[in-house]
């Protein structure tokens, strides 16, 4: 009979896996496109509870504040801002369903039963290596990507520029006819295209 | 305890989950991104999982960099169904079919 | 620097008055040919003269390119042979470049000319002053696309464009007998740098090749009946032998230049430098000289029939290539390009005399159109006596010392092959003679027929100093050369660093007598003498004392002179069969091979594999997002069984 202490990490997983699952399905089966994304969020927040279990403090924190705070609000947003038909959305779900469900068990099966299969490594992988860092997760995690996986981080940061560039120019839309300031004209303007001095003869007055 | 292989089904379990969802919602873009979501997440499950196990962070770096990349390729999916919903005033897939042979 | 001179100057005056064509004045389109080609000549004296007190020189230009061990490089070999050689070149070309002033002066293709005929200069001082196959080849193939261009020089007369083409066409089949035996010296020697090629002959001579399975053959016997096919091609041995008489539709300077005095003795040549490789093959020499004896009498006799004043000449050159061939097939080598030596003068200015003819009376060749010329013509009357008189060998002209030292050479040669070849020879002697009384008799004695001479008042073209000049200098090398030359080239050793003589080939013309006042004794009451003047005689007795007699003998002649009109043939030959027999094949080949098989079958039916395959493989391109997805997770889930399967078995 192990004590409660130590029995309580894994009641907490037991109990977050069963939501995740949850809110995984719902995340599929929600008629409004709305919900799923809340699902989605749902989700994200509770992984990152998980991942605080494993060890992976940093990675919590990170999904919560980059994926869960930008992307997924992205997400929402795009949803909200499109008026999408949610009662279109969903014909033909029955019909497509069995199909998708006996696909997604057969890929659940055949992923679960690598571990039951390698039985030899069982022993090896039986115990978690912890702590398997001594000054933090963020610190050591931090030391690894600016030293070893540096060219990995900066590609990285290219690809995310990439796509905020990509993003923008698709997204872009110029409209015709707006009134707006022309700074590059009105800099590169002279006195002499805009003044002309003109000499004329006095008129004599009659 | 929490064991390898829990972490194993629970993720394998996420990605099944994902997959049936792309094939049960046929007519939406927005959730078959979403459910690329999924997918990657219940790979990142994996990476962690097998990060503790093995007492290497490297798992976790990749972690790191997946999450990078899927946040790259959320903004571009979502802004080409930006354009993609301003032109043709639809998200449903079965209307996107300009590379049928 | 100067030995390069030579060979770029000819080059570049011939770039800039090609470039400049017709926006060049007249005096830059003539002056700048005949300037570089005079300092040619000088510069190719002055290299005899050192040649004739030093030693050969090499001046290696650049390296051309490698090819696994193959390494080619250009660079030019000056040694007694090629220094001779280009002073022929240089020297026939400049009295050729000046008489053109006048014979072309009317022609809108003034410029054009003298670009062609200054590139053909260069390009035969690059194939004489090659020290390499490769470079050889280069400059063979370069003066053969002078020849092209310039027997078709008149492009809009039908005639002339037929007849580049037929030489050209001709020429095809040498060259590719002088390519292969230069692929197989490149492959059986490992270099095609000559020094290395001879002084690795011997090793060469013992080393056989498999031709075809089961069948081999001495490398170099076939390698030097290969160059020699080249050199028939080149040098209009029989039956290579028919572009040359049509090569005449080109203008006459060309045909005193490329083809009587250079160009044709290219084959000659070639073989002379190759002497160390045909030294060690009987059998090729024995093929250099059946071909060269063959084509000495046989071209000869044709040359009695022809009417054409330049096909007469045409054929007589054919003959007298026959000679060269001939002495180069007994090894007399030095005899036969002292032979070639003082034929490109005497023939040049028979050449250059008929062209002055043909314009005197107003582009008129046929013979029998022309008649007592030589008292309106003297001059040109004199320089082509002499130039008759050196190619029927009268004992003391040029002509003489080349063709009875040749004749005594190729006579001494053993078996039934040399007998052969030494009667052909001999009674050759008999029909130059023949054709070139007649000739002259015709041209320049009897009556005046025709149109512009048959009435003693018309005026005659006048040919002005232009041409004149040329021909008195080629006069004086014509008759009197031979006393200077002949006891050093001939008696003396002069070529013995250039061509090699071994036990093992043909007699060679080493001791043909003590000294030159000998040999021309020798000569005056030597069978050749009597033959010579027999065959002259006869001419005189047929064309000036008694021409009755013709009519006499007409009858009895009838099909030999019918044989010898058509030229045995060989031209019926080439039209009825081997044009006909080529044309079917080809269209066999476009019809059938290249229609029905390539594009067909192989061309238009991948096409139609890809087109059904492609139809096949339109239908899983649905564009459906699903489908797409649908095959991925199939595709990981066939990965992942494989995985397991892996991992468990």
């Amino acid at each position: 009979m192990q004590p409660l202490v130590d029995l309580f990490p894994f009641i907490l997983f037991s109990g977050w896996s069963g939501m995740l699952i949850a809110s995984a399905l719902g995340v599929i089966l929600a008629r409004n496109p709305v919900h799923s994304v809340l699902f989605l969020v749902l989700c994200f927040v509770i992984s990152a509870a998980i991942w605080l279990l494993l060890h992976a403090e940093f990675l919590a924190v990170a999904l919560v504040l980059v994926y869960v705070g930008a992307v997924m609000v992205l997400l929402l947003f795009v949803v909200m801002m499109l008026d999408i038909n949610a009662e279109r959305m969903r014909e033909g779900l029955t019909r497509y369903a069995p199909f998708g469900v006996l696909v997604g068990l057969l890929l659940a099966a055949q992923l679960a039963s690598v571990w039951w299969l390698r039985g030899s490594d069982a022993e090896l992988l039986a115990q978690p290596q912890t702590p398997y860092f001594s000054e933090g997760n963020t610190r050591a995690l931090g030391e690894l990507l600016y030293t070893e996986h540096l060219y990995a981080f900066e590609i990285a940061g290219y690809i995310l520029l990439l796509a905020i560039v990509g993003a923008i120019t698709l997204t872009l839309r110029r409209r015709q006819g707006l009134r707006v300031q022309q700074v590059s004209e009105q800099v590169a303007a002279r006195a002499k295209d805009r003044v002309r001095l003109v000499k004329m003869p006095a008129e004599r007055d009659e | 305890m929490i064991g390898l292989p829990h972490l194993l089904t629970l993720s394998a379990v996420l990605f099944a989950i994902a997959v049936c969802g792309i094939f049960i919602n046929r007519r939406s873009v927005i959730l078959l991104l979403m459910c690329v979501e999924l997918l990657l997440l219940a790979v990142n499950f994996n990476f962690v999982a097998f990060a503790w196990f093995l007492g290497d962070l490297a798992g976790q770096v990749f972690v790191f960099f997946i999450l990078t990349v899927a946040a790259a390729e959320a903004a571009i999916g979502l802004a080409i169904l930006v354009v993609l919903f301003r032109n043709r005033i639809s998200v449903n897939v079965d209307e996107f079919q300009l590379l049928k042979g | 620097m100067r030995h390069e001179a030579i060979l770029l100057a000819p080059l570049c005056a011939a770039l800039l008055v090609a470039l400049g064509c017709r926006a060049l004045p007249r005096l830059l389109a003539h002056g700048l040919p005949i300037a570089a080609v005079g300092a040619s000549a000088v510069l190719s004296t002055w290299a005899l003269v050192d040649q004739l007190n030093g030693p050969p020189v090499v001046v290696k230009l650049f390296d051309w390119l490698s090819i696994g061990g193959l390494h080619l490089s250009f660079g030019l070999l000056i040694d007694r042979l090629s220094a001779l050689m280009m002073c022929v070149v240089t020297w026939v070309s400049l009295a050729v470049h000046v008489y053109t002033v006048r014979y072309m002066r009317d022609d809108p293709g003034y410029a054009r000319f003298f670009a062609c005929i200054a590139f053909f200069t260069s390009a035969m001082l690059l194939l004489v002053m090659a020290d390499n196959f490769m470079q050889l080849f280069v400059g063979w193939e370069a003066v053969g696309l002078a020849s092209y261009l310039l027997i078709g020089f008149w492009f809009k007369r039908p005639s002339a464009n037929f007849a580049s083409l037929k030489a050209f066409l001709v020429n095809r089949i040498g060259d590719l007998g002088l390519l292969l035996g230069i692929g197989l010296i490149a492959g059986a020697a490992g270099t095609l740098d000559y020094a290395e090629v001879f002084a690795g002959a011997g090793t060469l001579a013992v080393r056989e090749i498999t031709v075809w399975p089961g069948i081999s053959w001495p490398a170099l016997d076939l390698g030097c009946v290969l160059l020699f096919v080249g050199a028939m091609g080149k040098s209009a041995q029989m039956p290579l032998h028919i572009w040359l008489p049509d090569s005449m539709e080109g203008p006459t300077p060309i045909s005193a230049l490329i083809h009587a005095a250079t160009m044709v003795t290219a084959g000659v040549f070639m073989v002379a430098r190759m002497s160390p490789l045909f030294e060690h093959s009987a059998m090729a020499l024995s093929l250099v000289l059946a071909a060269g004896a063959t084509t000495a009498l046989a071209t000869g006799l044709v040359a009695i029939v022809q009417q054409d004043i330049k096909r007469i000449v045409a054929w007589s050159t054919l003959s007298q290539l026959g000679y060269m061939m001939a002495g180069a097939g007994v090894s007399a080598y030095s005899v036969a390009i002292y032979h070639l030596f003082t034929h490109a003068f005497f023939k040049a200015l028979l050449f250059l005399a008929a062209g002055a003819v043909i314009v005197a009376l107003h582009h008129q060749q046929d013979i029998r159109r022309m008649g007592g010329l030589w008292r309106r013509m003297p001059i040109t009357y004199a320089t082509a006596l002499i130039g008759g008189l050196a190619l029927a060998g009268i004992p003391g002209t040029a002509g003489f010392f080349s063709k009875d030292a040749l004749i005594a050479a190729v006579s001494r040669a053993d078996g039934a092959l040399g007998a052969y070849a030494g009667w052909c020879l001999l009674l050759g002697v008999a029909a130059t003679a023949f054709y070139t009384a007649r000739l002259l008799l015709v041209v320049f004695h009897g009556e005046p027929r025709g149109e512009p001479q048959a009435s003693p008042r018309s005026p005659l073209e006048p040919v002005g100093p232009w041409m004149l000049a040329p021909l008195l200098f080629l006069a004086v090398p014509s008759l009197l050369i031979g006393w200077f030359t002949f006891a050093p080239v001939v008696l003396g050793d002069y070529f013995a660093g250039s061509v090699v003589n071994l036990p093992s080939g043909g007699p060679g013309g080493a001791n043909l007598s003590e000294s030159t006042a000998e040999f021309f004794l020798h000569g005056l009451y030597s069978p050749v003498f009597l033959l010579a003047a027999l065959g002259g005689a006869a001419a005189w007795a047929l064309y000036e004392w008694r021409p009755q007699w013709r009519e006499l003998a007409a009858p009895a002649l009838r099909w030999p002179a019918r044989a010898l009109k058509l030229g045995y043939g060989f031209d019926m030959l080439v039209e009825r069969a081997v044009i006909p027999g080529t044309r079917g094949l080809a269209r066999g080949a476009a019809e059938q091979a290249d229609a029905r098989f390539i594009d067909g079958l192989l061309v238009n039916g991948l096409g139609r594999i890809v087109r059904w395959s492609s139809r096949a493989m339109r239908r899983l391109q649905t564009g459906l997002l699903y489908h797409y997805a649908f095959a991925m997770v199939t595709a990981i889930c066939l990965l992942i069984a494989w995985v397991i399967l892996m991992v468990s078995g």
